[in-house]
C-alpha cells in the first residue's frame, strides 16, 4: 500500500472555520445595491389548459417592477439530457399548461419581498381543468390523455438491457420466484432553500449566483433560454447548503432573476420557502418494480428478469439518468449469468421526480436485496453466505456495460458479519428484535455523455509560484460534501506541500478552467481528483526538469516533491525548496509564469462508470409488538470506497446516509392527496433528528482502485441504498413482516402481525 | 406603521424602525446583513436559524423583532470572543467533523451554547435531546455530538 503524507489524514474541511463562525456566504445572504425580490406564482391545479393570465393588477401595484408569464419569455424548452432534444420538455414559465400543483405560471420581482407577494396574489389565471393522473398504472393505461402532447401514452423513456438467456435461464432454474415491489418518494430535505441572484453586468452579461449542484449546466441552459452566447453567461456558485441530488438542473427561479435582471436592469434575488420546497420540489423516483429471479438449489444465481416503472412526475428531469442507472444497479452486486431490464419513466401529475442520492440505486437495490433474502430463507441458506457465493469479484464483466476494477465486496460481507457476530447473533435474538442485511454497490461518477459536454468531464489549473504556495483552479461544486478539501489534500500530497499552501479557487464558470460537470453520481473524488493530478503532474514534469539542470543531474535519475522540496528521490541533501524550483522554471521563461491545466474525461470505460464503491450493512432492530415502532438498535458497516482521502469526510458521509437511509426506510414519506403534497413542513415531513440515529461501527476495507486519483473512488451515495433493506429484513425477522411497500410504518407492521396471528 | 427600537445584538446597540409583523430572523438577515443565523423553514422546526435571547435558545424566525426590545441577543457573530480566535465549541465542530454544508451549524453551536450554560457536563443522551430541535441532512449527527461533549470538556477545563 502506498504511503501518503496528508492523503488519509484528518485535515479539517477548508471552509470549517468560515463556517463556524457563520461567516460563510450563501446566496441568500447576498443582498446587491437596488436588488429585486422575486416570487413566483404556481398552478393550483394538478392538470390544465392556460385559457388567460391577466397580470394588469399585479403590474399597476406600486413597487412592482416586473412581472413575467409565459407569454413573455423565449420559448426555448431545455433539460438536462441535452444530448436528446426530445428530451427536454420543460419551459421556465407554463406556455399552454400546467402539468402539476405548483408548475410555474408567472413571476413578479418588486421592491421588497411583501410587495412581491402581493403582487403575485393579484394575478388571476383562468384554468381549463383537465384530468389529473396520479399514478402510473393510470397514465399508461389505453386511452389516457397525454399529459405532454409530444408523448402519447405517457411513456417518456424506455431502457432495455439483456444479455445471456434469460428464458433459458429460468429452465435451468431449481427455485425461482417473482415479486412486486414499490417504493416511495422522498425529499432531499437538504437544509438550503433553493436560492438565485442575478445581476445584469455593466458590459450587458449575466451574472448568476446560485445554490446549484452543476454550475456549468445551469450556465449552457440558462444561455439557451435566454437566447445568449454561454460565455456572456456567468454562473457563480456561492457556499451551498446541500443539494443531494435536488439541485443539479437549470431551475425556473434561475431563469427569472436573471431575465428580470436583463429587463430591469437591477439584480433580482428568489429565495424559495420551505413549503415551496416541499410542495413543489423535486424527489426521488417512487417506482414499481417487477423482480423475477431463479437460483440454483445451492444458491447459484442464474437469471433475473426486472421490470421498472419510474413515476416521473410531470416532467423528465434527471429521470432518464433514474432509469438508465436503475437497469444497471439492477445487475450489480452480484453475478446474473442471464439479465433483462426493462425501464420505462411514465408521466404523472405530481412534482417531477429527479436525481436523489443513490440515483436509482437504493429502489434497484431495494428489490435485490430483499429477494436475496427471501430466496435464502426459501433456500434454507445464510444470507450472507448465499451473498458471497454469489458476489461480483474484480474483474467480473457485465456486458456491454462495465468491468468490475477494484472490489471489496466479499471482504465487506465478511467483516459486518464479523463485527455483529451475526451467526451467533441471529440464533440469540430476544422476542421483537431482528437482524437483517443489505448490501449495495455504487458508481463512482457517470462515463455516458447525456449533457453532450463539449469540454473535458473535468478540468484543473495549477499555478505555482515561487514564493511556495500554488492556486488551485477548479469548476468543481462543493455543496458541503467536502470535496474542496478532498482536492486540496489529493494536490498537496502530489507536490509535496501542506493545505495551507494551497488556495483554492471553484464554481466559477467566468474564472475557473472548462469545465466540470458538477457534483452528483460520485464522480468528483475521481473526476475532478484526476484532473487535478494531471495538472499537478505537469508541474512537476516542469520542476524535475528545471531542477535536473540545475544539479546536472543524471537523465535517469528520478525525481519528487516532498516535504516543500523538490529533489532527486530519497537524496533529501540535494533538495532545492518547491518555491525555489518554480522561481528556476519562472526565469528560464522569462517571467512565464508555471501554470498547467489537468483534464479528465472517462474513454473506454463501458457505459456507466470508470470504478463501482462496494459494501455491506447489518442493522439489529427491536420491534415494539403494541404499538409495531421501530427502534434501530445498532448499525454496522463495511464499505470499500478505495483509498480513503480523508477519513472524517468519509465518516460524515456514511453517517449521514445513515440518517437519510433511516428515513428512507421507516418515516419519511410524501403524503399526497389528488397530486397534491399535504406534508409541506419538517413537522409533518418526519425526518431523524439526533435522538433517532443508531450506534454505528464502521470498517472501510483496505482497496486501491486503479482508474481513482491515488487509489480513491465513490463514498458518498452507494450508503444510501443498504440501509432500507437491512432494517426492512430485521424488522420481518423480528415480526413476521415482509416489507414490499416502503416505508415500513407500525401500522403496516400491526395489520401484518394481525393477519399471521 | 414602523416601530423605532433598539436591538443589543452581540454587545451593539442597534437603533431600527420596523415593521410589527417582521421577525427577528428577518431584521438580523436583512437588516443588519448578520446572516450568520439561517433560515431553513420559517416555522420553527429545523433551528437553523436558532440565537440566544437573554441566555435562552429560540426560533428567531417565531420571535418578533419588537418582542426581543431591551434585551440580549446574541448570534452566531458574537460567539468567538474576537475575530481571530473561535469559541470552543467552534473548535470542536472544526475539529471533529462536525460541518458539512454548513447551513445548520451556527443554530446548533447556539443551541449548544445554551446547552452548556445550563450543564458543564452533558451526557450523550442530554447532547441528543438539546439537539433535538435542529435538523442536520449531512452529517447524521454523530460528529456533531462528538463535538459538543468535546467542547463541554475543554470548556470545564479551562
Amino acid at each position: 500500500m502506498e504511503q501518503f503524507s496528508i492523503v488519509g489524514k484528518d485535515v479539517p474541511r477548508n471552509d470549517a472555520v468560515a463556517k463556524a463562525r457563520g461567516a460563510a456566504v450563501y446566496t441568500d445572504d447576498m443582498t446587491l445595491p437596488g436588488m429585486l425580490f422575486g416570487k413566483i406564482l404556481r398552478s393550483p391545479v394538478p392538470h390544465a389548459r392556460i385559457i388567460n393570465i391577466d397580470t394588469s393588477k399585479a403590474k399597476a401595484l406600486p413597487g412592482v417592477k416586473s412581472v413575467i408569464t409565459g407569454k413573455d419569455i423565449p420559448k426555448v424548452k431545455y433539460g438536462n439530457w441535452r444530448l436528446f432534444a426530445d428530451t427536454q420538455d420543460e419551459y421556465a414559465l407554463a406556455m399552454d399548461k400546467v402539468r402539476f400543483i405548483g408548475d410555474e405560471v408567472a413571476a413578479v420581482a418588486a421592491v421588497d419581498k411583501e410587495t412581491a407577494q402581493e403582487a403575485v396574489e393579484l394575478i388571476d389565471v383562468e384554468y381549463e381543468e383537465l384530468e389529473g393522473l396520479y399514478d402510473v398504472d393510470a397514465t399508461t393505461k389505453e386511452g389516457a390523455p397525454a399529459i405532454h402532447d409530444y408523448c402519447p401514452g405517457n411513456v417518456s423513456v424506455n431502457r432495455k438491457i439483456e444479455y445471456g438467456d434469460v428464458e433459458k435461464g429460468f429452465g435451468e432454474s431449481d427455485y425461482i420466484r417473482e415479486d412486486t415491489f414499490e417504493v416511495h418518494a422522498v425529499s432531499h430535505a437538504y437544509l438550503e432553500p433553493c436560492s438565485a441572484l442575478a445581476q445584469l453586468d455593466l458590459d450587458g452579461r449575466i451574472t448568476l449566483w446560485t445554490s446549484t449542484q452543476v454550475p456549468y449546466i445551469v450556465q449552457c441552459l440558462l444561455a439557451s433560454t435566454l437566447g445568449m452566447r454561454e460565455n456572456d453567461v456567468r454562473v457563480v456558485k456561492p457556499f451551498v447548503g446541500g443539494g443531494f441530488g435536488g439541485k443539479m438542473e437549470l431551475r425556473t427561479w434561475e431563469f427569472c432573476a436573471a431575465f428580470m435582471s436583463k429587463q430591469t436592469g437591477r439584480p433580482v434575488k428568489f429565495t424559495l420557502s420551505r413549503e415551496e420546497e416541499f410542495l413543489t420540489g423535486r424527489r426521488r423516483h417512487p417506482m414499481t418494480l417487477h423482480s423475477k429471479v431463479g437460483f440454483k438449489k445451492d444458491g447459484t444465481l442464474v437469471a433475473k428478469d426486472l421490470r421498472i416503472v419510474l413515476d416521473g412526475g410531470a416532467y423528465n428531469a434527471m429521470g432518464p439518468t433514474a432509469t438508465f442507472l436503475c437497469g444497471n444497479f439492477g445487475a450489480m452486486l452480484y453475478r446474473y449469468p442471464n439479465y433483462r431490464f426493462h425501464g420505462q419513466h411514465a408521466y404523472t401529475n405530481k412534482p417531477p421526480a429527479s436525481a436523489m442520492r443513490g440515483f436509482g440505486a437504493p429502489q434497484s437495490l431495494y428489490a435485490s436485496e430483499i429477494q436475496m433474502n427471501m430466496a435464502a430463507e426459501a433456500l434454507g441458506i445464510d444470507p450472507v453466505e448465499m451473498r458471497l457465493k454469489n458476489a461480483q469479484v474484480s474483474g467480473d464483466k457485465i456486458p456491454d456495460v462495465a468491468t468490475i476494477s477494484s472490489c471489496g465486496f466479499k471482504e465487506s460481507i465478511e467483516a459486518v458479519a464479523r463485527m455483529s457476530d451475526w451467526k451467533r447473533r441471529r440464533k440469540e435474538l430476544k422476542p421483537g428484535q431482528g437482524i437483517g442485511i443489505g448490501c449495495y454497490s455504487f458508481i463512482s461518477g457517470g462515463v455516458f455523455n447525456w449533457f453532450n459536454t463539449q469540454y473535458p468531464f473535468s478540468a484543473a489549473e495549477v499555478r505555482a509560484f515561487s514564493d511556495g504556495t500554488v492556486h488551485l483552479l477548479s469548476m468543481a461544486s462543493d455543496i458541503g460534501q467536502g470535496c474542496d478539501t478532498a482536492m486540496k489534500q489529493m494536490l498537496a500530497e502530489e507536490l509535496g506541500l501542506q493545505m495551507k499552501d494551497i488556495r483554492i479557487t471553484t464554481a466559477d464558470t467566468a474564472t475557473t478552467p472548462q469545465a466540470d460537470l458538477g457534483a452528483w453520481g460520485s464522480r468528483v473524488t475521481l473526476m475532478v481528483g484526476n484532473a487535478v493530478l494531471d495538472a499537478a503532474r505537469k508541474i512537476k514534469e516542469q520542476l524535475f526538469g528545471a531542477l535536473s539542470a540545475r544539479l546536472n543531474a543524471n537523465v535517469v535519475y528520478e525525481m519528487e516533491c516532498k516535504n516543500g522540496m523538490v529533489q532527486p528521490k530519497g537524496r533529501p541533501k540535494k533538495a532545492i525548496p518547491f518555491g525555489d524550483v518554480v522561481a528556476m522554471v519562472q526565469k528560464s521563461k522569462r517571467g512565464e509564469p508555471l501554470i498547467a491545466h489537468g483534464y479528465y474525461t472517462p474513454r473506454d470505460k463501458g457505459l456507466v462508470t470508470p470504478a463501482f464503491g462496494f459494501g455491506a450493512q447489518i442493522a439489529l432492530v427491536e420491534v415494539d409488538r403494541e404499538t409495531g415502532k421501530v427502534e434501530v438498535e445498532q448499525m454496522w458497516t463495511a464499505h470499500d470506497c478505495g483509498t480513503v482521502i480523508n477519513p472524517k469526510g468519509v465518516e460524515g458521509q456514511l453517517a449521514g446516509s445513515i440518517q437519510m437511509g433511516l428515513g428512507y426506510a421507516l418515516s419519511e414519506q410524501f403524503v399526497m392527496q389528488d397530486g397534491k403534497t399535504l406534508n409541506t413542513n419538517f413537522l409533518d415531513y418526519k425526518m431523524p433528528t439526533a435522538m433517532d440515529m443508531p450506534p454505528s461501527a464502521v470498517e472501510h476495507i483496505d482497496t486501491y482502485e486503479p482508474e481513482g486519483p491515488l487509489g480513491a473512488k465513490e463514498c458518498g451515495e452507494g450508503l444510501a441504498s443498504p440501509t432500507a433493506p437491512a432494517i426492512s429484513d430485521a424488522v420481518y425477522h423480528a415480526t413476521g413482516y415482509r416489507c414490499k411497500d416502503l416505508p415500513i410504518t407500525p401500522e403496516k407492521i400491526l395489520n401484518s402481525m394481525e393477519e399471521g396471528a | 406603521m414602523k416601530h423605532p427600537i433598539e436591538l443589543k445584538i452581540n454587545g451593539d446597540i442597534y437603533s431600527l424602525a420596523v415593521d410589527p409583523w417582521r421577525t427577528l430572523n428577518e431584521v438580523l438577515r436583512e437588516d443588519l446583513h448578520l446572516t450568520g443565523t439561517k433560515l431553513g423553514c420559517g416555522s420553527g422546526d429545523c433551528g437553523a436559524c436558532t440565537v440566544l435571547v437573554d441566555g435562552r435558545s429560540v426560533s428567531s424566525c417565531l420571535t418578533l423583532a419588537l418582542e426581543v426590545q431591551g434585551k440580549e441577543i446574541q448570534t452566531v457573530e458574537g460567539l468567538a470572543p474576537s475575530g481571530d480566535t473561535l469559541h470552543p465549541i467552534q473548535e470542536a465542530f472544526v475539529e471533529k467533523g462536525a460541518i458539512q454544508c454548513g447551513f445548520c451549524t451556527s443554530g446548533m453551536e447556539m443551541s449548544a451554547a445554551y446547552l452548556l450554560s445550563q450543564n458543564s457536563s452533558p451526557t450523550e443522551q442530554e447532547i441528543r435531546e438539546g439537539l433535538s430541535g435542529h435538523l442536520c441532512r449531512c452529517t447524521g449527527y454523530i460528529q456533531i455530538v462528538d463535538a459538543i461533549s468535546d467542547a463541554a470538556q475543554k470548556m470545564k477545563q479551562s
